[in-house]
């Protein structure tokens, strides 16, 4: 998270806030940007975060930020793909409506829901579902009036911030070996929990309860703050 | 016996079928059972929502695939492209007024009428129909709707496979387990059970099943060869 501020504050839209603190940092470090304003580093705005760029791109259909966003996601992506087991060329292609879908429902993205990361991995997986199983995703309508509403709407977890994201990230680095390898398995290879025993030949109570092990570790490290 | 309907579900998906829901490697048809049940369960959408962002932070550390040098300049150049209309809703607004109202996704997997289900009886005071889920490969896997009459016990049986059950009105109690409106239950070859309706009205249930059940009674085990389920 302190890097991902950083970024923000080096780039140069954010120069009028970086210009109260550059008392802070040696002065070459902003005057460098103040100097080539419309060419800005990919390196410094690269460590723009991801929330940041996606709302440019739903706000002002910035294609820079577009930009910007592929190549920190495609990449990423296209190994999420590769992980499940589609070819180079179909994941490059699938890589592609996935990044084309960021672009057209960009502006459904809600900061204040979920961070961009988890927004881009839910398109991909529902396109993932699409072009390799043939299956729809049968998901719930928030907008339903069937739908039974949270008791306490003001006590609502599901918003997850950019330090949430952080913690889940360092909670995952820190999790034990094996838990840490079932749980991108479960994510990444496109099969349920019992499917994947089978494959490795593990015995389903070991695979259930070491991602219940991890389920319940990430979700307390998300829970305590 | 009877939660009041405002009541929250007390028996829910283990967290092992959420995370396989969150992570989208669920069949179609577990997936409507899940997805069913979220919308009558705030907390487990809860759970969905933290394993959604748990996706997101595994997509962040993913060690990256290079894409072609022209990607993105191909991708810029589809920018512009019009935006084909989306696929029609197949969402129904049928049947939400009703005392114990289907929600979506199953409400419009059923054709959103509920009063224009075509019934088929399985035995006496307990009737069935098959929903259509899939256009894929659904393999053994089957969603169907079931009704249960009044007081109807269900004959001693157990299942190769696994079965999810949710309930969506009226209630069941199986052992000393009472399962009301939006409990899921889930089992697999290991339970041999025998669930019984509430005495106090209809039990609608969806259940998914990925392989027949088998009848273990005494006697009822003889009809294995010609039960319907």
């Amino acid at each position: 998270m302190a890097m991902e501020h950083a970024g923000t504050l080096r780039s140069p839209a954010w120069q009028p806030l970086a210009g109260l603190i550059s008392g802070l940092v040696p002065a070459g470090v902003f005057t460098f940007y103040r100097n080539m304003p419309d060419v800005p580093s990919p390196a410094v705005m690269d460590g723009r975060p991801l929330d940041d760029l996606l709302v440019a791109i739903a706000r002002d259909r910035d294609r820079t930020a577009f930009g910007l966003l592929f190549g920190r996601m495609a990449p990423r992506l296209k190994a999420y793909l590769l992980r499940s087991g589609v070819g180079a060329a179909q994941a490059d292609e699938l890589v592609q409506e996935v990044m084309l879908m960021v672009w057209r429902r960009a502006g459904t993205f809600d900061p204040a829901r979920a961070v961009a990361s988890t927004w881009i991995f839910t398109i991909a997986r529902n396109k993932r579902i699409d072009a390799i199983r043939h299956d729809r995703r049968p998901e719930f309508d928030p907008e339903d009036p069937a739908l039974v509403p949270a008791q306490a709407p003001a006590a609502d977890r599901s918003i997850e911030t950019a330090e949430d994201s952080a913690r889940l990230r360092d909670a995952i680095g820190k999790l034990p070996v094996e838990q840490a390898e079932l749980l991108r398995l479960a994510y990444f290879e496109d099969q349920p929990h019992t499917m994947i025993a089978q494959q490795r030949g593990l015995p389903l109570g070991t695979v259930k309860s070491r991602l219940r092990l991890a389920m319940e570790r990430l979700r307390r490290d998300l829970a305590g703050s | 016996m009877m939660r009041p309907t405002h009541q929250l579900p007390v028996h829910h998906p283990s967290l092992e079928l959420l995370l396989d829901y969150a992570a989208g490697s669920t069949s179609e048809a577990a997936g409507l059972a899940l997805a069913t049940h979220l919308a009558l369960c705030p907390e487990c959408r809860e759970v969905v929502a933290q394993f959604e962002s748990v996706g997101g932070a595994l997509l962040e550390e993913i060690q990256p695939a290079a894409m072609p040098p022209d990607a993105l300049d191909d991708l810029l150049a589809r920018l512009d492209e019009p935006v084909p209309a989306p696929a029609p809703a197949c969402r129904s607004t049928a049947d939400v007024d009703a005392l114990c109202p289907l929600p979506e996704p199953l409400r419009s997997y059923i054709g959103g009428d509920l009063q224009a289900i075509r019934w088929k009886q399985v035995m006496r005071g307990v009737d069935q129909v098959v929903v259509a889920v899939g256009r894929g490969r659904t393999g053994k896997v089957r969603a169907r709707l079931l009704r249960i009459g009044p007081g109807i016990r269900i004959p001693r049986h157990t299942h190769d496979g696994t079965e999810m059950t949710l309930v969506l009105a009226g209630g069941f109690s199986d052992g000393d387990r009472q399962y009301q409106r939006g409990d899921f239950s889930f089992s697999d070859g290991e339970i041999d059970h025998s669930p019984v309706a509430d005495d106090d009205g209809e039990c609608l249930c969806l259940t998914v099943t990925d392989a027949p059940l088998r009848l273990t009674g005494p006697l009822m085990r003889l009809l294995n060869p010609f039960i319907r389920f």
